[in-house]
């Protein structure tokens, strides 16, 4: 039967849980309240601790909740001004591009564009621009490369979902790094 | 069998996505390339998909050397601990 010790939670688990939150919401402050949060919610449940399951995984159960109920807030409020789609809905036409999403030529996608600095700042910049749910979604993919069925499981989407907004962060970062570099 | 290797954008778009992330079937890739063979856009879509991931792989590289030195400060430590005890004696 295993033992709540909170006195030492934070020595032994407050690194392990931020570095997890702030691999997913990206933000270091709002990572900060979290933990924080995880760690009072464990404070309050104590008493329904069985000792089945190690304190370690207890606490990342209680902070894989806080982050799904963050994600849902963020879903609820943002991101209803939706993108429209790229294609055309109806007729012969359905499934093409239109004309005026069609993407536009890069100037100079060198390879060695990759190395640049500016580049790599603006493109920052484009992810920050991002509608947080996306955002969210996109960096967890992308960036920190975790599996599909885990950020479906721990976000409670679909596979489908998960692919629609990875698509719409992409269009929108295409069209960021349209105007901001590319064209500008 | 002819019909099914015949796509549209929107399907080839998604499974360009996809392809991104290693996630897209053999059988998506072919359709794919077949449908690069007749449509310049997605194929011009599909490059700078690329150019995408290798760029936001670039962030995550850096990202991961900045974040293993990452962590709360010893002073939001210190508060958290003292508050998490105030609490647990109140329990």
């Amino acid at each position: 039967m295993q033992k709540l010790d909170p006195n030492k939670w934070i020595d032994k688990y407050s690194d392990y849980l931020f570095k997890y939150t702030l691999a997913r919401v990206s933000d270091y402050e709002l990572s900060k309240d979290i933990v924080q949060d995880t760690f009072f919610s464990a404070l309050k449940s104590a008493k329904n601790f069985e000792g089945k399951a190690t304190e370690r995984t207890w606490l990342v159960s209680i902070l894989k909740r806080k982050i799904i109920d963050y994600y849902r807030k963020i879903n609820s409020k943002k991101g209803k001004a939706e993108v429209r789609m790229n294609f055309y809905n109806d007729g012969d036409n359905e499934g093409d591009w239109l004309e005026e999403r069609v993407p536009q030529t890069w100037d100079n996608m060198a390879e060695k564009q990759l190395e640049n600095k500016e580049l790599q700042n603006q493109i920052n910049s484009c992810i920050d621009k991002l509608p947080e749910k996306y955002a969210m979604v996109f960096k967890m993919r992308t960036i920190q490369e975790i599996d599909t069925d885990v950020i479906c499981n721990e976000l409670e989407i679909t596979s489908s979902n998960l692919w629609v907004i990875i698509h719409r962060a992409r269009t929108q970062l295409r069209r960021c790094l349209e105007d901001n570099w590319f064209n500008k | 069998m002819f019909k099914k290797l015949n796509i549209t954008c929107k399907q080839a778009v998604a499974i360009c996505d996809k392809s991104q992330y290693k996630e897209a079937t053999f059988f998506e890739k072919i359709q794919l390339n077949i449908h690069f063979l007749c449509c310049k856009i997605c194929t011009k879509y599909s490059k700078q998909n690329v150019f995408l991931t290798k760029l936001c792989r670039n962030k995550s590289n850096d990202d991961k050397k900045k974040q293993i030195s990452l962590c709360m400060t010893p002073g939001e430590k210190e508060f958290l601990k003292k508050e998490i005890e105030k609490r647990y004696v109140k329990e």
